[in-house]
């Protein structure tokens, strides 16, 4: 692939003259406390062991919240159990149904407060928790909220019935939009809940506890604990539990997957990935480069479906190139809050490190790196835009989830040899696909082994859209109507 | 061993296994004995080892794409056929489910009516349940999104212990119907009968490898097919708590899908209550594509 590619034409880059103006979204309207504990059965309890929570663009605390122990876990179990038995589980699904809609009025309500909670917590730029995250999970429990009262039709002939108690545990890089994905199928399905948010992430968990509590759900229907592995480990064991639903790295689970064993415990897993962008050479480049951008860079690549492994057709490889080098130095990396910001602060120092890791090995098997000249603020944890050519499929950097902004660019000949290579992996959450053709598109989609394709777009959600992976990215699904069945007993 | 006429000796089967459209004997050389209710030899067949399943899983891998790449109206003939060729060799399989097992004669005509009501029933699925198990999803921007099942892959699944003929098309039907291959494993009193059903469906147009049929031991085979990384999903009947522990501990090591179904009562196995659409559901991954819709204000539509 050509490293040297078209630089006879001066390139205008954005603030290679000027800088941006700082544009922050002002946080004064947000009140965090200087402490968080658990939500359980309708209250805020202190809890125990807490830890800090910083803000990862800053490296200052922000606040502290607790880590929850087994007698916790059980506690908000029994409190889950009480209100499925008595309450929650008889509820008429028409009276259900509007307590959904009652809390997705008030996150839209509270948006504004929620997306600079989400960017302060998790480092995620302001214009995507602004207009990705917090309106989706609104829309997701909104959607859902119809259901309640009409599952007999979403599966014919099946009588479905609520489940009982489910245990569930989400991930720090969409942790408002996460809580809802699980929350309000679950609930619409007629089950109650012990979930437990992300160590790195529960500022706007603990802010929509406050949204239920207003909402006058009944007490023990939502419970939320906080914690770490251990609070996960506790909610997975826990023997009153129906049904665990996590979504992570596909390490931990398998470990859960092992975990449950021996019990009947049902289970689902939303996984990691490492999905193909592939571009064939009849594809608007134009469109391509911002799909590519989009695939990668959106949410730092903190995304389980990114589009980490861009395939290029051989032909247009140099000229695709030089329009995504050329795009990447135009990304403003830097304060979350601000509202120019194209990539934020990296999540945690943890995956700082993976990622500066899988970097290192990335240039130490020969890879090529680019990353774009401009400098990174000098406080909290960043990352620059990275993508690597000359990788090849043995490459790491090539075969594991990196889940940061960093992209491995491989080439292909024919369709044949992209499918293979897109398929080549442990992984089959999703890929894209760029081409002119319909026929290519339709043919391609059916041979890659992925939940989601995106045809001519990527990174695309939506409520009624179904989400989940083939292979080891996991079973079951989120969103649509498949998102009710794995919080239904089917007949 | 089965009845001979006092002028001429009768000719015996040798039961054997069925892995890629072909009838081997176990690698394995071993064999296990099937004896009717009054304690008589019926007949040797094949203890199937670790390498017979193997090679079933490649036979099964092999065939696969081919079979799910068959059209659902084509899939649905074939399910039909086999139907059909069952219904022409229902004597047989109700005498050998009156010799062998010792059913009384009504029932096994009832259990041979019921498996082949039920191969109709599954095969008119195949073209169907895409389209009640699909969704076209509204989304809120201008895309064209559509989600469809496809065939998990690679599916072992360990037979039911009862209802040596019905059992086995309950199992097997709803995992091959969307178009996985399927390795069964069967272990039950009556063994033979799966072999005389492999013989049936040899000559129904299915592909050789879309079933796989080893009878042997659960014991043996379960910790193998748990661990076996190009096995898709599992499915068990009847399945003892430890069966159930070792297969999920050994299958998250390649995320595998794992079902387990519980055999109805005895008298319930006919039943409409055994056979379900939701039965497919466990063996298809649901992929969901997207699309953008062309702008009409960029096209200058006036609509």
């Amino acid at each position: 692939m050509g490293k040297t590619a078209n630089t006879s034409v001066r390139d205008l880059l954005f603030g290679d003259l000027w800088d941006y103006a700082p544009a922050p979204e002002s946080r004064d309207h947000l009140t965090i406390h200087e402490r968080y504990g658990h939500f359980i059965d309708g209250k805020f309890v202190e809890g125990e062991d807490h830890f800090p929570s910083i803000n990862p663009a800053t490296e200052e605390q922000l606040f502290e919240v607790a880590s929850a122990d087994e007698a916790t876990v059980d506690l908000a179990v029994k409190a889950a159990r009480k209100a499925y038995d008595k309450v929650w589980g008889k509820m008429p699904g028409s009276e259900r149904a509007k307590y959904l809609y009652r809390i997705a009025r008030m996150i839209q309500e509270k948006a504004r407060a929620l997306a600079v909670a989400e960017s302060l917590d998790g480092g995620k730029p302001i214009k995507e928790s602004r207009d990705v995250d917090i309106p989706l999970a609104a829309a997701h429990f909104f959607y859902y909220a119809g259901w309640a009262d009409k599952l007999e039709y979403a599966l014919p002939g099946a009588s479905p019935s609520p489940i009982g108690v489910a245990g569930q545990i989400i991930p720090w890089n969409f942790p408002l939009l996460m809580a809802a994905w699980k929350i309000a199928p679950a609930l619409a399905a007629g089950n109650t809940i012990v979930i437990k948010p992300a160590e790195t992430t529960p500022l706007t968990a603990m802010m929509l506890a406050e949204i239920i509590q207003e909402a006058d759900l009944p007490p023990g229907v939502v419970n939320i604990v906080n914690g770490a592995g251990q609070t996960g480990a506790a909610i997975v064991n826990h023997p009153d539990i129906d049904k665990i639903a996590f979504t992570g790295s596909t390490d931990v689970g398998k470990i859960i997957q092992r975990a449950l064993a021996g019990s009947r415990k049902k289970l689902t897993l939303e996984l990691g990935g490492k999905g193909a962008n592939i571009i064939f050479d009849d594809a608007s480049l134009d469109q391509a480069v911002e799909g590519i951008i989009n695939g990668i860079f959106f949410n730092q690549g903190h995304v389980c479906c990114a589009g980490s492994r861009l395939l290029v057709q051989e032909n247009i490889a140099d000229e695709l190139m030089h329009k995504l080098r050329h795009r990447v130095s135009t990304l403003i990396v830097g304060d979350p809050l601000d509202k120019n910001t194209d990539v934020g602060a990296i999540n945690s120092r943890e995956q700082l490190l993976r990622i500066q890791e899988l970097v290192a090995a990335g240039k130490d098997e020969g890879a090529q790196i680019f990353q774009p000249s401009s400098p990174l603020p000098e406080k909290g944890f960043f990352f620059k835009p990275t993508v690597f050519t000359e990788v090849t499929p043995s490459h790491r950097i090539a075969r594991e989830e990196i889940f940061g902004p960093v992209l491995s660019v491989l080439t292909f000949r024919t369709p044949e040899e992209a499918i293979e290579k897109a398929n080549n992996t442990p992984y089959g959450l999703a890929c894209g696909v760029w081409t002119d053709k319909g026929s290519r598109l339709f043919r391609v989609a059916n041979a890659l082994k992925c939940g989601i394709v995106w045809g001519n777009t990527y990174n695309r959600f939506d409520p009624t859209s179904p989400f989940g992976g083939y292979k080891e990215s996991g079973f079951g699904r989120e969103g649509g109507l498949h998102g009710l069945l794995p919080y239904l007993e089917v007949r | 061993m089965a009845k001979s006429t006092p002028t001429r000796l009768r000719v015996l089967k040798t039961f054997k296994l069925y892995i890629g459209g072909a009838f081997p004997r176990t690698e394995s050389g071993r064999f296990l004995q099937e004896h009717n209710p009054k304690g008589q030899l019926v007949a040797n067949f094949c203890r199937a080892s670790r390498k017979d399943l193997r090679n079933s899983v490649v036979a099964a891998r092999k065939a696969q794409p081919g079979w799910a790449g068959r059209t659902p109206f084509n899939r649905a003939q074939i399910l039909y056929r086999m139907a059909e060729v069952l219904e022409s060799r229902r004597e047989s399989f109700e005498s050998a489910l009156a010799e062998r097992a010792g059913i009384k004669s009504a029932d096994a005509q009832a259990e041979v009516d019921a498996a082949i009501d039920r191969l109709v029933w599954y095969a008119g699925w195949a073209d169907k349940f895409v389209q009640i198990m699909g969704t076209t999803n509204p989304v809120a921007s201008p895309h064209f999104n559509i989600t469809s099942p496809e065939p998990t892959g690679v599916v072992t699944a360990f037979a039911p212990r009862s209802a040596p003929l019905l059992g086995l098309i309950t199992a097997i039907a709803p995992v091959i119907v969307s178009g996985n291959a399927l390795v069964l494993v069967v272990e039950n009193e009556h063994p033979s009968i799966a072999i005389d059903l492999a013989e049936v469906f040899h000559c129904s147009d299915l592909p050789g490898g879309v079933v796989n049929i080893l009878t042997g031991l659960r014991e043996e085979l379960v910790p193998h097919a748990a661990k076996h990384m190009d096995i898709d999903a599992i499915a068990t009947f009847d399945a003892t708590d430890e069966e159930r522990r070792l297969i999920a501990l050994e299958a998250a090591e390649s995320v595998k899908r794992v079902h387990n179904f519980e055999s109805p009562a005895k008298h319930d196995w006919a039943q409409a209550s055994a056979q379900s659409p939701y039965n497919i559901l466990p063996f298809v991954e649901f992929k969901t594509a997207w699309h953008p819709i062309e702008s009409g204000a960029a096209m200058g539509a006036k609509y």
